[in-house]
């Protein structure tokens, strides 16, 4: 059987370069990087290093503006929290209803403490509008935050112009990057983009490590207090042995973003043609012309996402659905609910993402199986009939309690 | 991913009685497609006896949705519309050697079919008696509209009465924050204010500890009431339990029914004992009654 993995959106596999990079810092190389002695000599040149090699990744004008953290999620509090913190008259925070749940249920939360929160809406493209975003910016607003690229369509939001526009109004902007960074060019500097989110694991580091990217002169409050690491800014022993892997990780993204963007988007856009041609009813979901290189999308109508995650897995393939089933909650996506997609396809959505680990072959090997995937499960599905769909399916069948 | 039994992958990867059955006279639609799953189960009834000769169903769900209607299928063929009645989906359920608490919403999905086709045959209506909503307890697969009704019902107050209410909460304790902002919704509503410190209304059938040691007697005769003051709640879940000896401050105890091999047995022989010991006043042991010593004679119990 083979062993096709395109979850990549979900972990990635940590490149055998960064584990040998990792090694020394768990056996050799073990002290604590604060001590003075021979045990931690190196360890914090080797932070440094690592420190460095994020910087230059996410074209960051200072390493000092890099704080390790210990995961993406970590990163996303920090910068909300500190925001709310450092301007306690601002009591307004703007997001989209698209992003990740590490920064909807914060702001869920926050709204229960009396914070405004304004969720800007997509269209059935998963697109912002950036007239409404503009009307919403005020001296009320503490921070916006909007992810600079989706994780279960790959789209990607004007985040640049965004932090402008922020910046003009004299409001803080934090983007969640985990999904952008390493995937697409990026040059910090360039923009006003206050505060950036990154997860190791995404980019074929270890999971674990994180980095919130905070520019200089950013008004900030620290979420964990304690010793000096990070320059007080995130107190706790460094996470040495991953952060020196994600340093190395960086490296690496580097010297493959071309690759990502070629060689590997190739691979994503034969499989996404391949399938809309073979498989009837089937639709890509997001803004096709603008997506992370790595990332499709695909709603299969009138059949359910775990059912066909659990026949895919059957022929060795990995993939994730936004099925409400794969979660447990009731409710399909947020993010495919955001987009308008009916029910009946919302359901059925299965995300294939690569990495430069995939090969062409694993295209044609998920090529060859999912049209019957599909076949099989429509026979099942009251919604199907023959060879097509029922006719006006949501009307045909009205199950009780619809 | 979940992790489901063999006999539920069997059922998915090779469903049987998948499709309408052709000529049906019994047809039942349930589910909800917002909620991702749905399910047409389609029936040839003898007239004569009431038989139900063929089964078969289209579903549009996940893989326990689709293990659930095919074993459905399975079970009731061949039964009678009355006897098929009385499949509970815990039968369901326990043909599929379980499903996770996340799931079992899927075995509900199947009874409901059924007896919507039943009704359907019969010229009836069938109405659906229940609301879901999302999964707070996952230990008890207790959702939110089921909390939400038991607090106006019953006018709780407090994360401990919705843990005697409902079972809520009374498992491994992580929903309590859920269970807090229902409870400040609806107190709200209701024109009050949660407050984490109010007392637990009445302690359920909480009777006064006795000062003086129990007699062996007196211990069994109260160990009989508490467990029957429990059986309804358990039997509700289609399980039951069954006091087989008692020695010294250890009672054995056997789970029948479906909380025989039931993920939640060690869980509620827990309660069971915390029970135990509010009313009797005293430290005891629930153990299954698989896990007793052979059984000890007489003489050898006394000289010991």
């Amino acid at each position: 059987m083979p062993d096709i993995y395109l979850d990549n959106n979900a972990t990635t596999k940590v490149d055998l370069a960064v584990v040998d990079a990792m090694l020394p810092y768990f056996t050799e190389f073990f002290g604590n990087p604060s001590s003075i002695h021979r045990f931690a000599d190196g360890v914090a040149k080797a932070i440094k290093k690592a420190r460095s090699q994020v910087q230059e990744l996410i074209g960051a004008e200072h390493d000092s503006e890099i704080i390790f953290t210990s995961c993406g999620t970590e990163s996303d509090s920090t910068a909300i929290l500190s925001a709310i913190k450092a301007q306690p008259n601002r009591k307004e925070i703007i997001t989209t209803t698209v992003e990740h749940p590490a920064i909807l249920n914060l702001v869920d939360n926050l709204e229960k403490e009396g914070y405004t929160i304004h969720r800007l809406p997509v269209d059935k493209c998963g697109r912002l509008n950036l007239e409404a975003y503009k009307n919403m910016l005020s001296d009320q607003v503490a921070i916006v935050s909007v992810m600079w690229a989706n994780n279960e369509t790959g789209t990607i939001f004007p985040v640049v112009e965004m932090a402008e526009l922020a910046s003009n109004a004299g409001v803080m902007f934090h983007t969640d990057a985990v999904q952008a960074v390493g995937k697409i060019p990026m040059m910090l500097q360039d923009t006003k983009i206050d505060m950036l989110s990154i997860s190791g694991h995404k980019l074929h580091a270890p999971k674990g490590i994180g980095v919130l990217y905070l520019r200089r002169g950013t008004r900030y409050r620290p979420l964990l207090r304690g010793g000096h690491q990070e320059r007080g800014r995130r107190a706790g022993t460094e996470n040495t042995a991953s952060i020196v892997g994600l340093g190395r990780a960086c490296e690496l993204a580097i010297e493959h973003m071309e690759y990502e963007n070629t060689k590997v988007k190739a691979m994503r856009d034969r499989l996404e043609q391949g399938i809309i041609e073979s498989i009837p009813h089937c639709f890509i979901t997001g803004d096709l012309n603008n997506r992370l290189p790595n990332t499709t999308d695909i709603a299969f109508e009138y059949i359910e996402g775990e059912a066909i995650l659990m026949l895919l897995n059957k022929a060795g393939i990995a993939a994730s659905s936004g099925s409400a089933c794969t979660s447990g909650s009731l409710e399909p996506s947020h993010v495919m609910r955001a987009m308008q997609i009916p029910y009946t396809a919302a359901h059925g959505t299965i995300r294939f993402s690569f990495s430069r680990f995939n090969t062409m072959s694993d295209v044609d090997e998920v090529l060859k199986v999912m049209p019957d995937i599909a076949a099989n499960l429509r026979k099942l599905s009251p919604y199907w009939d023959g060879n097509g769909p029922v006719a006006n399916p949501e009307e045909a069948f009205q199950p009780t309690y619809a | 991913m979940w992790d489901y039994s063999d006999k539920v992958k069997e059922h998915f990867f090779n469903p049987k009685n998948a499709g309408a059955v052709v000529n049906a006279n019994a047809i039942g639609e349930v589910g909800s497609i917002s909620c991702g799953d749905a399910l047409r189960l389609t029936l040839k009834v003898n007239d004569a006896t009431e038989v139900i000769e063929d089964a078969g169903f289209q579903t549009f769900g996940c893989g326990s949705a689709i293990a659930s209607s095919s074993v459905l299928t399975e079970i009731i063929k061949g039964l009678t519309l009355d006897e098929a009645l009385k499949v509970t989906n815990q039968d369901i359920a326990a043909e599929l050697d379980g499903l996770p608490p996340e799931k079992m919403h899927c075995s509900v999905m199947g009874r409901e079919a059924l007896q919507a086709a039943v009704a359907n045959y019969r010229g009836e209506e069938w109405k659906d008696d229940h609301e879901e909503g999302a999964l707070i307890c996952k230990c008890f697969a207790i959702d939110a509209v089921m909390i939400e009704e038991m607090v106006w019902a019953n006018k709780l107050r407090t994360v401990e009465d919705v843990t005697n209410y409902t079972k809520a909460g009374g498992g491994c304790a992580s929903c309590h924050e859920d269970i807090e902002a229902i409870l400040e919704k609806v107190l709200k509503e209701r024109g009050e204010s949660f407050n984490p410190e109010a007392a637990p209304l009445e302690k359920p059938v909480v009777e006064k500890a006795e000062k003086k040691p129990l007699t062996n007697l007196q211990r069994i005769k109260k160990i009989e009431e508490v467990l029957n003051s429990l059986r309804p709640q358990l039997m509700a879940d289609g399980g039951d339990v069954e006091l087989v000896e008692v020695i010294d401050n250890i009672a054995y105890v056997n789970m029948t029914g479906a909380c025989n091999g039931c993920q939640m047995a060690a869980m509620t022989i827990s309660g069971i004992q915390q029970r135990l010991m509010e009313v009797l006043g005293e430290f005891i042991r629930v153990i299954p009654a698989s896990q007793m010593p052979k059984l000890v004679t007489i003489q050898e119990g006394t000289h010991a």
